[in-house]
């Protein structure tokens, strides 16, 4: 087992462990959201409060909850680089910052939509909302901080700080954009949540949610898999390989 | 022994970059105008009318300052930087976080404190009460301590980027979110009459969580994009 | 079927929402497969060029 996680840790053999898992989980992908949306949009009932509307749950809370994950696994990486210097940790997190980016953004565009049948405006600081934009901001700076310098080891020690910075500070915002809602919440806004979903609204949902996580994964691993050849570019076995395929 | 050194390290450092400050003024004059300028221009824009200004007074005075601290922030670790000092700094055998500190600390004496003397003025432009001129006070004072330090994290990030400033304010700017939340939550209650013990001690909890983590990741920064040079 | 695209009249909302989101998912494909060919594309020109 413990072999097994070292030789993944190459970059040679997790471009090929990568390439055989990809076609799969794309599969896997395809089939998820095919009876997610399925449930979600022609099973599922219409929610008494309102209406078809609701429907944008199964994807506003997917991609909202995707937007945290992939932040936190990204200081997840930040931390097992900085302690142990895997090489694939940099590569994976680099990878991931632009999928998480776009479903931050998803999230807020698709919230920002439910908004406007609910709150009859397109935008409300709502605290989730907020919060969203937040997170935003905060994979916007990676992005740009990783693209400033020009080095690519700095880049990304630099960017890994600025992670692990982010993800403390992450509950902490959080906290205080709640706060602050509740303090100015207006009285008329009817609340976004659902009250207690009912199962058959839930199974979709959940069926959404592994379905964009199955989804993140598999870009991810092709993400990765252009990053580690971008990389490593210079080796004998990424030649070899990009002169024997046919492009 | 050890610890003697350190602590002379540590004022050295403190008293060096002060002096800097005190021969070039514009370092910290020019942020403070800034300030100063950027909160004016807020009565000018939305009207002279005192109860609207009352009401937006702490949001425009501690946006403004954010500003300026990001302002002044990027050239906190720049020079040490461009001249190689910073790398003498990062290889000599004195603790890091100590000398972060001092650094953090010259940076706040030229960059908060004049903004927390100077906040009287700002109060009777922005038309606020006595009570909210005190709370405003206090929440200066606890607060641009964390601008500094958390401007520091974003300083020590970006100090190889060219002309890193725009960038720095883009990273550090979120990370201020809960300080100007509690702080201006803190003024506007202080402003209705009612006691802003609890904001204060918000303000306080994330002073000392910024106070004991930021030091690493400073050092931490530091090491990573300042050690070549 | 059109009750099924009328969504209860709130059409335009979920039906704007759910393309968003397939433009985005399909973009990340898109982006993923243009990043890997052109830095293969670029490996090749240069270690032809090096040869």
């Amino acid at each position: 087992m413990w072999d097994w996680f070292h030789r993944l840790g190459s970059p040679k053999y997790f471009y090929g462990f990568a390439g055989a898992l990809v076609p799969w989980l794309a599969g896997l992908c395809v089939i998820l959201f095919a009876v997610g949306l399925y449930l979600g949009l022609v099973i599922a009932p219409s929610d008494y409060q309102q209406g078809d509307s609701y429907r944008i749950i199964f994807v506003h809370v997917p991609s909202a909850w995707m937007s945290m994950f992939v932040y936190v696994l990204m200081a997840i990486f930040a931390a097992i680089g900085l302690i142990w210097r895997v090489k694939l940790t940099a590569i994976l997190a680099t990878a991931s910052a632009p999928i998480g980016a776009s479903f931050t953004f998803l999230a807020l565009a698709t919230g920002s939509i439910w908004g406007k049948p609910m709150w009859g405006t397109w935008w409300v600081w709502d605290a989730r909302l907020t919060s969203e934009l937040i997170l935003f901001f905060l994979y916007l700076g990676f992005i740009a901080l990783q693209t400033a310098i020009p080095d690519r080891q700095t880049a990304w020690r630099a960017a890994s700080i600025l992670l692990l910075v982010g993800v403390v500070n992450i509950p902490i915002i959080h906290y205080s954009v709640d706060w602050w809602y509740t303090l100015h919440q207006p009285a008329t806004i009817t609340k976004f949540d659902t009250p207690s979903i009912h199962l058959s609204m839930l199974i979709p949902l959940l069926i959404m949610a592994v379905a964009f996580k199955v989804f993140y994964i598999t870009v991810l691993l092709s993400r990765a898999r252009a990053e580690i050849l971008d990389r490593e570019r210079k080796t004998h076995w990424v030649q070899d390989l990009v002169r024997s395929e046919q492009i | 022994m050890d610890r003697e050194q350190s602590h002379g390290v540590f004022t050295g450092l403190l008293r060096r970059d002060l002096k800097l400050a005190v021969r070039a003024p514009s370092q910290w004059l020019n942020p403070l105008l800034f300030f100063v300028i950027a909160v004016s221009l807020f009565p000018l824009g939305i009207g002279p009318e005192p109860n609207t200004l009352r009401e937006i007074a702490p949001g425009v005075i501690w946006v403004a300052a954010l500003l300026a601290a990001m302002l002044a922030q990027d050239s906190l670790f720049r020079a040490d930087f461009e001249d190689g000092s910073l790398e003498q700094i990062l290889t000599s055998p004195h603790p890091m976080s100590m000398i972060v500190a001092a650094k953090v600390l010259a940076h706040w004496f030229i960059t908060g404190l004049p903004v927390i003397i100077l906040s009287p003025v700002l109060a009777v432009l922005m038309s606020l009460s006595f009570e909210g001129w005190w709370a405003l006070l206090l929440t200066l004072l606890l607060g641009t301590p964390i601008l500094s330090l958390l401007g520091a994290v974003g300083a020590a990030l970006v100090v190889s980027v060219k002309r890193g400033g725009v960038l720095l304010s883009l990273l550090v700017l979120p990370l201020c979110i809960p300080v100007l939340i509690f702080a201006t939550a803190a003024v506007k209650t202080a402003t209705v009459g009612l006691s802003i013990e609890g904001q204060l001690s918000l303000l306080a909890a994330l002073l000392a969580f910024t106070v004991t983590l930021s030091p690493i990741a400073i050092s931490g920064a530091l090491r990573a994009t300042g050690g070549g040079g | 079927m059109s009750e099924f695209f009328h969504m209860g009249g709130y059409a335009a909302y979920v039906w704007s929402a759910y393309g968003l989101s397939v433009a985005v998912l399909v973009l990340n494909v898109i982006a993923a497969r243009k990043r890997n060919l052109n830095v293969k594309r670029e490996i090749k020109k240069l270690g032809t060029a090096v040869q």
